[in-house]
C-alpha cells in the first residue's frame, strides 16, 4: 500500500463561483466522509453541539459514544492500528480536550494516525477564561505531529484534508483540529481533498539506491547478521510484512523485534528470536549484542531495547531504515542510514539482493545459528510450573492454545501482564497486536479493545489485563455493552502493581509503597452490573473450560483470572546492564541486582 | 570522553502561522536543548514566510538531533546551519546604556569610538550606545563599559545570512 504517493494537484485560490457552500459543521462531516471515515469515537459536550447535530442528520459515519474522552482516543488507536486507517475522534473543549492528551501522547509516540476534533469556545471568547475554555493548541502542541486552531470557517476543509494527510503520511501520527463554536455554525465554500496541497508539508519515502547498495553490502558479507524490526513495518502497510517475510526466507538471517513490531514476522518461523529488550529473549539480546551486522527496520533504538546505551551492540555495523530522518543517529550512531518508507526500501534490497545476486556467508552463518541456538537453550521464557496457583504465564500460554487458528486480535494495558503477552502469545501477521509501547499507558487495552471490535465485528478481540490497568479505563464496559461489542478483557488479578512490585522488590528492598490493589471491585459482580458476562478462575485445571466459555460468550466479559502474586517477568536486563548481563528466572531471588546508577533511571 | 560542545546558528525558514515560534521555542524546551538568542520576524509579507535564526550549543550530535528536529515540525521550510554549512555573516545589534561623569564618561566614549559604535542618546550623564558586530565584539564592549557605569543592555541576538549569491 502506498500511503504517501498521492498526487495532490495545485489548490486553486479561491473557491469557484458557485461552490458548495457549507456550515462548519457539515464541512467536518463532509470531509470525514470524502476522507472515507466511518466510524468516529467521541463525546458531546457545548462546544461541539453543532457538529453533534451535524452526526444526527446523516447515516454515513457512525458515532461510537464513549464514556471518557480518554477512552475514546485509545479505541481510535485500537482502531487505527488493526486497519491502517486513521482513527477519529471528537470531543468537547475544556476537558474533553485535555481528556485527550493521554491518548494523543500515546499515539504521537507509538506513531499511531489519529484525528481529534475538539470544540472550543467561541472566537470572541478565547482568552477569556470562558466556561470550558482550555488553550487546547497551546496544550496538544508538544504531544501531537501538528495541530490548528481554525478561526475562519474558510480555513476549514483545507486544514481537514491537511489534517488527513499529515497524520497518515510518512511517520503517522495524531493532529487536533480545534474548531470554535461560531466557526462551527458559520458558511464557508467547501474544497475537496484533492484541492489542497500542503505549503511546506513534504514526505521522502523513496530510499536512496546508494545506500541500499551499501546495506546489501554489508549484509552479504555478514558473519553474524540480525534483523532488529519495530513498528515501522506495520505502519507501511502489510507490504512491508510479506516483503520482510521474502527477504528473511531469502537470507536466513534471525529475526527480532520491538514491542512495537510484533506480527510483522511469523513467530511460527525458524528464524523468530522472540522479543528484544528489558523483557526480550535471551536469545534475541545476547544476539544484539553480538551481532556484527544489525539491520534495523522501522525501529528506533528506545532505551527499553538497548539496555545501557554505551554498551549496546559495541561490534556491529548497523543498517537503519526509518521514514523519519530525525531518528536516525538519534540515540545510537549508525553505519548506513536509509530514510524511506519500509515497503519501498524492503522492494529495493530484495530487488539489489537478487539482480546482484548476493550470497550469505553460508558457513559463517551455520556458525552464527549454533551460537544462537546455545542461547536458546537457555529457554529462557521457562517458569516454575504449579498444580495449585494459575500462573501468569501458564494463563497467557492457555489463552494463546485455545484461541489458535481464531481471527484474533490482541490488546494490552500497562505492565507484567503485557510483558508476559507479549513473550508468550505468537503473533503470525501484522496489526493484530495492539499495545501501548513508548507511552507506557495503564488503561489503555480495554478502550483499545473496543476500537478495534468497532472495526472487526466478528473477530475475536482479547485485551490481555492486569487488575489494576483495567480500572483505570473501566467505564468502557458500557461503550462495548451499548454497541453489542464481545470484547473480551482477561485479567491477570495478581493483586499487585505487578511491574511496580517486581521493580520495588528489586531496587527498593521489598518495600512495597502502595502497589497492593486494595479493594478490589468484585469483577463478576461488576461485568454483571455492566450488563457484561462476568468470569473467575482461582486454580489451572478449571482454566481452560472458563476460557472457552469467555470464548463462547455473545457478550462483552470481564474474566477475573486468579494468578500468583508472587510472580515475577523474566529474563529481565536490570537498569543500566548491557544486554548479555540479563537474570533469567533461576537467579531472581538475589538482591541488589541493580547498581545505584541503574536505580536512576526509569 | 564527552564530545565537545560546539556553538552554532540555525536559521529556519518557517510559514509565519499562528504558534509557529512556539513550535520552535517548544521543541527546544521539551527536549532540553539550549537557546543562547533567538531572532525572528516575516522577511517575506507577501509570502508569510518568517526567519528564526537561533544561536544554540551542544554536541555534535544534539546539533545534529536539533536540525532533524527542526525540519520535522510541519510549517518548516528549510533550516540551515551557519557554523557547518557553506560560511555565513553573523551580526548582532545591541542597544548600551552607560551613566557617568568625568574620566569614565570620556573613557566611555573612547572605546565606542575603537568599536565604531554610534551615540544614538546622550544627556549630561549618560549614554545610549548602539554597536552592531559579532555576539563576541558586543560581549567585549559590554564587558569594557561595566566599570564605566553600564546601566542596562538590549539585544536583538543574531541574524545570519550567507555570503555569495545564493539564498538559504
Amino acid at each position: 500500500m502506498d500511503r504517501d504517493g498521492t498526487e495532490l494537484k495545485m489548490a486553486p485560490p479561491k473557491a469557484a463561483v458557485g461552490a458548495l457552500e457549507l456550515s462548519g459543521a457539515e464541512t467536518v462531516i463532509r470531509a470525514l466522509k470524502d476522507q472515507g471515515v466511518k466510524h468516529i469515537f467521541g463525546y458531546p459536550g457545548g462546544a461541539v453541539l453543532p457538529i453533534y447535530d451535524a452526526i444526527f442528520q446523516q447515516e454515513d459515519i457512525v458515532h461510537v459514544l464513549c464514556r471518557h474522552e480518554q477512552g475514546a482516543t485509545h479505541a481510535a488507536e485500537g482502531y487505527a492500528r488493526s486497519t491502517g486507517k486513521p482513527g477519529v475522534v471528537l470531543v468537547t473543549s475544556g476537558p474533553g480536550a485535555t481528556n485527550a492528551v493521554t491518548g494523543l501522547t500515546d499515539a504521537l509516540l507509538d506513531s499511531i494516525p489519529l484525528i481529534v476534533i475538539c470544540g472550543q469556545v467561541a472566537t470572541h471568547l478565547i482568552g477569556t477564561d470562558a466556561f470550558q475554555e482550555a488553550d487546547t493548541v497551546g496544550i496538544t502542541r508538544a504531544c501531537t505531529k501538528h495541530n490548528w486552531l481554525v478561526k475562519d470557517v474558510d480555513d476549514l476543509p483545507r486544514v481537514m484534508h491537511e489534517a488527513f494527510q499529515i497524520a497518515t503520511t510518512g511517520r503517522p501520527g495524531p493532529v487536533v483540529i480545534d474548531i470554535p463554536k461560531d466557526v462551527q455554525f458559520k458558511k464557508g465554500p467547501y474544497v475537496g481533498p484533492a484541492s489542497v496541497k500542503h505549503r511546506t508539508y513534504r514526505v521522502k519515502s523513496d530510499p536512496d539506491l546508494g545506500q541500499i547498495v551499501k546495506a546489501i553490502e554489508l549484509m552479504a558479507n555478514a558473519k553474524k547478521p540480525l534483523f532488529y524490526t519495530g513498528g515501522g513495518i506495520i505502519n507501511s502497510g502489510p507490504v512491508a510484512s510479506k516483503l520482510l517475510r521474502e527477504l528473511v526466507a531469502l537470507t536466513g538471517f534471525p529475526v527480532t523485534s520491538t514491542l512495537m513490531g510484533l506480527g510483522a514476522f511469523p513467530a511460527s518461523s525458524p528464524e523468530w528470536l522472540g522479543l528484544v529488550g528489558m523483557h526480550g529473549t535471551y536469545e534475541a539480546n545476547h544476539a544484539m549484542h553480538d551481532c556484527d551486522v544489525m539491520i534495523c527496520l522501522g525501529a528506533r533504538f528506545d532505551d527499553r531495547v538497548t539496555g545501557k546505551i554505551d554498551l549496546f551492540s559495541p561490534d556491529s555495523k548497523k543498517i537503519h531504515l526509518d521514514i523519519d530522518p530525525s531518528q536516525i543517529n538519534k540515540n545510537v550512531r549508525v553505519d548506513v542510514p536509509i530514510v524511506a518508507d519500509a515497503a519501498k526500501a524492503l522492494k529495493e534490497m530484495l530487488h539489489f539482493w537478487k539482480t546482484h545476486k548476493k550470497q550469505v556467508d553460508a558457513a559463517a552463518l551455520k556458525d552464527w545459528w549454533k551460537q544462537i541456538d546455545q542461547w536458546r537453550a537457555k529457554k529462557s521464557l521457562d517458569y516454575k510450573t504449579s498444580t495449585k496457583l494459575i500462573k501468569p504465564q501458564y494463563a497467557i500460554d492457555r489463552l494463546y492454545e485455545l484461541t489458535r487458528g481464531r481471527n484474533v486480535f490482541i490488546t494490552t494495558e500497562v505492565g507484567q501482564h503485557q510483558m508476559w503477552a507479549a513473550q508468550r502469545f505468537k503473533f503470525e501477521e501484522p496489526n493484530r497486536w495492539m499495545t501501548s509501547g513508548g507511552l507506557g499507558t495503564m488503561g489503555y487495552g480495554l478502550p483499545a479493545a473496543v476500537g478495534v471490535q468497532m472495526a472487526h465485528p466478528d473477530a475475536l478481540v482479547i485485551d490481555i489485563a492486569g487488575e489494576a490497568s483495567v480500572q483505570m479505563t473501566m467505564q468502557e464496559m458500557s461503550t462495548a455493552v451499548q454497541y453489542d461489542l464481545p470484547i473480551k478483557i482477561f485479567i491477570l488479578n495478581n493483586e499487585y502493581m505487578g511491574m511496580v512490585r517486581q521493580w520495588q522488590q528489586l531496587l527498593h528492598g521489598g518495600r512495597y509503597s502502595h502497589s497492593y490493589s486494595e479493594a478490589l471491585p468484585d469483577f463478576v459482580k461488576l461485568a454483571e452490573a455492566y450488563g457484561g458476562m462476568g468470569l473467575r478462575a482461582q486454580t489451572p485445571d478449571e482454566l481452560d473450560a472458563k476460557i472457552m466459555e469467555m470464548i463462547d460468550s455473545p457478550k462483552p466479559v470481564l474474566f477475573d483470572v486468579r494468578v500468583d502474586p508472587k510472580e515475577n517477568c523474566y529474563p529481565m536486563i536490570p537498569s543500566g546492564r548491557a544486554h548479555n548481563e540479563m537474570i533469567l528466572s533461576d537467579a531472581m531471588e538475589e538482591e541488589t541486582v541493580v547498581s545505584d546508577e541503574g536505580k536512576m533511571l526509569v | 570522553m564527552r564530545a565537545p560542545i560546539e556553538r552554532h546558528t540555525i536559521a529556519v525558514l518557517v510559514d509565519n502561522e499562528a504558534g509557529v515560534l512556539a513550535r520552535v521555542v517548544g521543541l527546544f524546551s521539551g527536549r532540553g536543548y539550549n537557546i543562547e538568542s533567538l531572532t525572528v520576524a516575516e522577511v517575506d509579507h507577501a509570502a508569510h514566510t518568517s526567519r528564526v535564526t537561533v544561536v544554540t550549543s551542544g554536541t555534535p550530535e544534539v546539533i545534529e538531533q536539533i536540525e532533524a528536529q527542526l525540519r520535522r515540525l510541519v510549517p518548516v521550510h528549510s533550516v540551515v546551519n551557519w557554523t557547518t554549512a557553506a560560511p555565513g555573516i553573523e551580526r548582532e545589534m545591541a542597544l548600551v546604556k552607560v551613566a557617568g561623569t568625568g574620566d569614565k564618561r570620556a573613557e566611555a566614549q573612547r572605546i565606542s569610538a575603537i568599536f565604531r559604535a554610534h551615540i544614538v542618546d546622550t544627556t549630561h550623564n549618560s549614554f545610549v550606545f548602539e554597536i552592531t558586530g559579532a555576539p563576541e565584539k558586543i560581549d567585549n564592549f559590554v564587558d569594557l563599559m561595566r566599570p564605566l557605569g553600564l546601566v542596562d543592555v538590549s539585544r536583538t541576538g543574531v541574524a545570519a545570512i550567507s555570503r555569495g549569491p545564493e539564498a538559504m
